[in-house]
């Protein structure tokens, strides 16, 4: 079992309603976020392109934060999620200084807080929240070692990207293009 | 053409813009960290080379500075920490990738093994102070016997301590001016260079302070040529760490980084330290301040402008 979130950039509008149901979900304090839209315009007018990108934790299968975690707080779980243990964790930054995506931020209790892939959802077999309130339907999450699931037929099918992999992290988040 | 207008759209107020995860409590312990692993390293070495007779500064009063910075950089560590309570987690696991666990490690054995070795000293350093206690005497001549034995454990443990405040910061790869090995044998380098300053500052003999300024002359040489390295090695790299150099060479640290840190910190110093050896009068706290100030800038240049730079996506 790999998890994996395909995210079709074609298809986003950026409207944020998986910030917010992110947030409502996890209880995401005031001020802080587990995902985020980023807006990319390339080109020289009038030859323009927008990209609007979901962001948050890519859970990579090399993940830096894992590594330099001193206590283990850090972790990887069945499936490749990547989970903080807050009763573990002693808010020393290390793992917040190690990601790429600058997916994590100190909850304001202490602890280091970031997206989990809703795997409370995934439990009783449901889709994260962020997929499954998505509007244009432009997020897909499944298990890329099953040939048939709907990301692997995406990612088989459609070009796509991960973000910064020169930072060697192998990401599970992926972008059609 | 391909030009890029702009990446936004992520604005969370307390996450961005930049990380500040970092305060200079952090640049404060790396400092005092790099200096007691200096402090000790010397009193070790020149005890285990037989010399400790001929530099009793080093191995007696300059090295109280030692448990006293360990303590205070412990504290600063643990001010810095957001879940403080449970810092003692760090000790319930060993981490072989993370370098912060071999710094907890290390310090747990480094930190009382310093104040065992002040407190061998005790009679010297505080001769009218008598010990009322038969144990505590007894408890100390039992530490003179093993000095020997602390020292052989200390400069292992010193080195360790010295190289893991720069490999803590050189282990991100997420952070392109960190992410270069040259930082943790710079970071020991400049550690024993402030450690050679502190013994000048607490040295009477001459023939000791002497002896420092040599070696710290030398330690001057090393580091400035690994900082070369380091802008070198920058230079050669990808456009991450084109960008990270650009802070330090033609950005907002320039000033900090060259001022500060290369020429008070490092040139004028060493060059003070040659005249004093050629025989003209320099009242030696002055290179020796001015070493310490440059060291702790050093660390704060570091810590401070490594937190701007990031990946490009």
């Amino acid at each position: 079992m790999r998890y994996a979130m395909v995210i079709d950039t074609k298809k986003c509008v950026g409207c944020s309603d998986c910030v917010v149901a992110c947030q409502t979900e996890n209880n995401v304090p005031i001020g802080y976020c587990r995902d985020w839209i980023t807006e990319r315009v390339e080109g020289t007018y009038p030859k323009v392109e927008l990209e609007l990108r979901s962001e948050r934790c890519n859970h990579c299968e090399n993940a830096p934060c894992v590594r330099c975690c001193p206590t283990g707080a850090s972790h990887i779980i069945d499936g490749g999620i990547v989970l903080v243990t807050p009763n573990e964790c002693i808010g020393c930054g290390a793992c917040i200084e190690s990601c790429p995506y600058d997916a994590r931020f100190q909850h304001p209790d202490g602890y280091v807080d970031k997206c989990t892939f809703c795997h409370h959802r995934l439990e009783k077999g449901q889709l994260p929240a962020c997929v499954s309130v998505c509007p244009t339907k432009c997020m897909y999450f499944g298990d890329l070692d099953n040939p048939n699931s709907e990301v692997s037929q995406l990612l088989k099918a459609r070009k796509h990207k991960t973000l910064a992999p020169e930072a060697g992290t192998k990401p599970h988040v992926y972008y059609l293009i | 053409m391909e030009e890029e207008l702009f990446t936004s759209g992520r604005n969370i107020p307390n996450i961005d813009p930049s990380l500040q995860i970092w305060h200079w409590p952090i640049s404060v312990y790396l400092f005092l960290g790099g200096l007691a692993a200096g402090l000790l390293f010397f009193a070790a070495l020149f005890t285990v080379l037989k010399k400790d007779g001929e530099v009793p500064a080093t191995v007696k009063y300059a090295v109280i500075m030692a448990p006293i910075a360990l303590v205070l950089g412990l504290i600063a560590l643990f001010y810095d920490l957001t879940h403080k309570f449970y810092f003692w987690q760090l000790y319930t696991t060993v981490r072989i990738e993370s370098p912060m666990s071999w710094g907890a490690w290390v310090l747990l054995l480094i930190t009382p093994l310093s104040m065992l070795w002040v407190f061998s000293y005790w009679k010297e350093i505080f001769p009218k102070m008598d010990m009322k206690f038969g144990f505590l005497r007894k408890f100390q001549s039992f530490l003179v016997k093993n000095r020997m034995n602390m020292a052989y454990l200390l400069i292992p443990l010193a080195i360790v301590l010295g190289i893991y405040t720069g490999i803590l910061l050189s282990a991100f790869n997420a952070r392109p001016l960190w992410n270069n090995a040259i930082l943790g044998p710079l970071f020991l380098v400049s550690g024993l260079s402030t450690a050679a300053a502190t013994i000048i500052l607490f040295s009477k003999s001459h023939s000791e302070r002497s002896l420092f300024s040599k070696i710290d002359i030398i330690l001057i040489v090393i580091e400035l040529a690994l900082i070369v390295h380091m802008i070198m090695g920058y230079w050669a790299g990808s456009e991450v760490q084109l960008e990270a150099m650009e802070l330090l060479i033609n950005g907002e640290f320039t000033v900090m980084f060259f001022v500060f840190v290369v020429i008070l910190g490092l040139l004028v110093p060493g060059f003070l330290e040659i005249l004093e050896l050629r025989g003209y009068k320099v009242p030696v706290v002055v290179p020796a301040i001015l070493i310490l100030i440059g060291g702790l800038v050093f660390r704060f240049v570091m810590v401070e402008a490594g937190q701007l730079t990031r990946y490009l996506y």
